[in-house]
This record gives C-alpha cells, structure tokens and sequence, in this order.
C-alpha cells in the first residue's frame, strides 16, 4: 500500500477535535472505534463532518475532519 | 440509536423528538393544551430543545431565565441569557428574566462565599435559589406547571447516586411528575426518557444556537462521574440506562417507603416569604440569603 507523505506528515489521518484537543487515527475504521481508541466514550460526544452530524458507526475516510461535540453536562 | 433499534435520517428524527414527547406527556398525565407551562431556560442544549418542541407542539409555553451571576472570565451567565433572549425573539415567546444579584443583592458566587456551606463552591446556594425562584415566580404567574428539561442521563445519575447512598426520601420522590402540592407547583420533565445526546443531536439539527461551555464550577461535579459510569455501562449494553430508570419507576408503587411519608403533612409557611418550610420561621432560601446580607455588611470581601 503506498502512504503519501507531504512535507513529513502522513496524509492517511483523519483528526478528530474535541473542544482544544485534537486526535489522530487511521482512516478506515468505524467512528466508534477511532473514539474508544482516544478513550473518549461515544455516548459523550456527538460528531460532525463538514457540519453534518455523522453515526458511530460511520467508516472515516483518510483527510477527514471530525468535529467532537460533548454532550454531558452536570453540576 | 442502537438503544431504540431504531435509525431515522434527519427529518423523520425532527419529526420523532417532538411526537415521542407528547407521547411522554400524555402518558405520565404532564399537563393538558389548556395549561400555561413555564419553562426553567439555562441557556443550555436540554432547556432550550424542550421550549422549542413545546413551542413546535402547540403548548402555552413561557420561559424562566434565572441569572445567576456566574460570569467568571468567559461570562458563562451573561452567555447564558444571551442565548435565550435570541431564542425567545426569534420564535416571538416571552421569556421571564429574574436577576439574582439585582433582586436579592448578591450573585451565586458572591452569597456562596459569604455562607459556610458554599466556600468552596456555590452549588448548594445555586440549587437552593434556583429551585425557591422557580417554584416562587411559577405560582405568582399563575402558571400550571414548571417544566424543565431534565433528561435520561439527568434522572439515571441522580437514580444512581441515590441508590448508592440509599437516600430514601430521594427515591421516594423521584420520577418524572412531582405533583402539586399547598404552596409548590407541579414539576415536570418532559425529557426524561430521552438521551441526553438525543437532545443534543434534536439541538444541532433544529439549529438551536446554545452554550455550549459548562457552569464553570461543573468541573469535577459527582453526577458527571455517574453519567461517565452509567455511558460505560450503556457502550457495552445499549439500552441499560433507560431499562434502569423505567425498570425503577415500575418498581416504586412496590416498594414501601416510610421515613418520608410521615414528614409530608408538616409544612408551614416561610414567616418571610410565605413559601412552605418544614420548621417553624423562616424558610431555607430565606435564611440562607439574610446571611448572605448581614454578612455581606460586616464583612464585604471574606477570605
């Protein structure tokens, strides 16, 4: 499989942003998974691509951007 | 919503959100068209949903704004109310707006510092003056009932906590409908059996704008560990926090409370503001706020 690479970094990542932290992972795997790897629980959050809300199980494509909105409040 | 089995695109979810809670309102006997229903507004994702599915509905629906004077450095109340006086424009509702530190002379944080209790946080001040505000301007309004937009994962921490502590008189008293009584209006969650991601998801897609950033003083807050334990607990079995709540108000009609009971017939009123105590005098907001102002007098700025 040939991975691209422009000016060192892999364009093969899709980011994942929640509030000021940014996450990486592979494209191809579910939404779901790319969240339980970053530990972030999936009830916690809902997602967006392109200011789309997307499912859990949504298989992410490479150069993706998905925007993380949490959803727990309290106090 | 793999704990409905179900998936709807986004008009049929739009769609879905408002039907299920007539649904809810009819079923737990809520409120009827014909009754005014004041709706407690933070500024947040659940209280502004609510107002707009009982607005899209039909229901006589008025909004209660409390600011609490929480501003902090990102302005969270000054945010807040922003959000709601825009929501209240654009649909052409009224929104009722009570400033604490205007009417009662002191913000949240300000009469937390200032009481024993709230030093260190002003949760139980907070609490306490939300819950006597709503209840005071509800029954001044003459209004029906108070709805608020308590959700699933609200009712399962709050269910949770009190089952670990065994906070009987809690779970004697919790469900979605707290019927009227002399002196406290009916109190309503139409939200209750939604998610609360369900409710954020009916948010994003209606365009509802709302704050997004917590109570600053949220942070570390126990019933955001319970919401945490309960979402692991769901991730491995979809349906569970609902299944735990529902299974719980089924089971309450069977389960023979007494320690409550005995204590619901001795309630007197405030000597200060009328509204029902448990003991003789003044009543807890009362006594909490007129310490709030002699010693805001002795000593303006406490350690």
């Amino acid at each position: 499989m040939w991975t691209y690479f422009l000016f060192g970094v892999s364009l093969m990542t899709v980011k994942l942003t929640l509030r000021e932290k940014t996450f990486e992972v592979r494209a191809g795997m579910t939404l779901r998974d790319a969240l339980k790897r970053n530990e972030i629980q999936p009830e916690a959050v809902l997602s967006t691509r392109a200011g789309e809300l997307i499912t859990d199980d949504e298989i992410l494509r490479e150069g993706d951007d998905i925007r993380l909105i949490a959803v727990i409040s309290g106090g | 919503m793999r704990q409905h089995k179900l998936a709807l695109c986004k008009a049929h979810y739009l769609e879905w959100v408002p039907a299920q809670t007539r649904r809810f309102i009819e079923h737990y006997e809520m409120f009827n068209p014909h009754e005014r229903v004041l709706v407690a507004v933070s500024g947040g994702k659940d209280s502004l949903a609510l107002w707009d599915v009982l607005y899209r509905l039909g229901y006589q629906a008025d909004g209660l704004y409390i600011g609490l004077g929480i501003d902090n450095d990102q302005g969270y109340s000054s945010e807040s109310l922003r959000y709601c006086v825009a929501f209240a424009e654009q649909h052409g509702l009224k929104l009722i707006v009570y400033d604490v530190m205007q009417e009662e002379g002191a913000s949240i944080p300000e009469a937390a510092r200032h009481t024993r209790r709230g030093r260190e946080k002003p949760c139980s001040v907070c609490g306490l003056t939300k819950r006597h505000i709503m209840n005071r301007l509800a029954l001044d309004g003459e209004y029906h009932v108070l709805a608020t937009g308590h959700n699933l994962d609200d009712e399962a921490a709050v269910l949770f906590s009190n089952t670990l502590h065994w906070h009987v008189g809690y779970l004697q008293r919790q469900g979605p409908v707290l019927p009227s009584r002399p002196g406290f209006i009916r109190k309503v969650k139409p939200f209750f059996r939604f998610y609360e991601r369900e409710t954020a998801a009916y948010a994003l897609m209606q365009d509802i704008n709302y704050i997004y950033d917590e109570c600053p003083y949220a942070t570390g807050a126990t019933s955001i560990y319970y919401k945490e334990i309960l979402n692991r607990l769901e991730a491995d079995r979809p349906g569970a926090k609902l299944s735990f709540y529902l299974a719980y108000l089924r089971a309450k009609d069977s389960i023979q409370f007494t320690a409550e009971s005995k204590r619901e017939g001795l309630l007197l009123a405030c000597d200060s503001c009328g509204q029902p105590t448990s003991a003789p005098g003044h009543c807890a907001y009362c006594r909490t706020w007129d310490q709030v102002r002699e010693r805001m007098q002795e000593s303006p700025f406490p350690e």
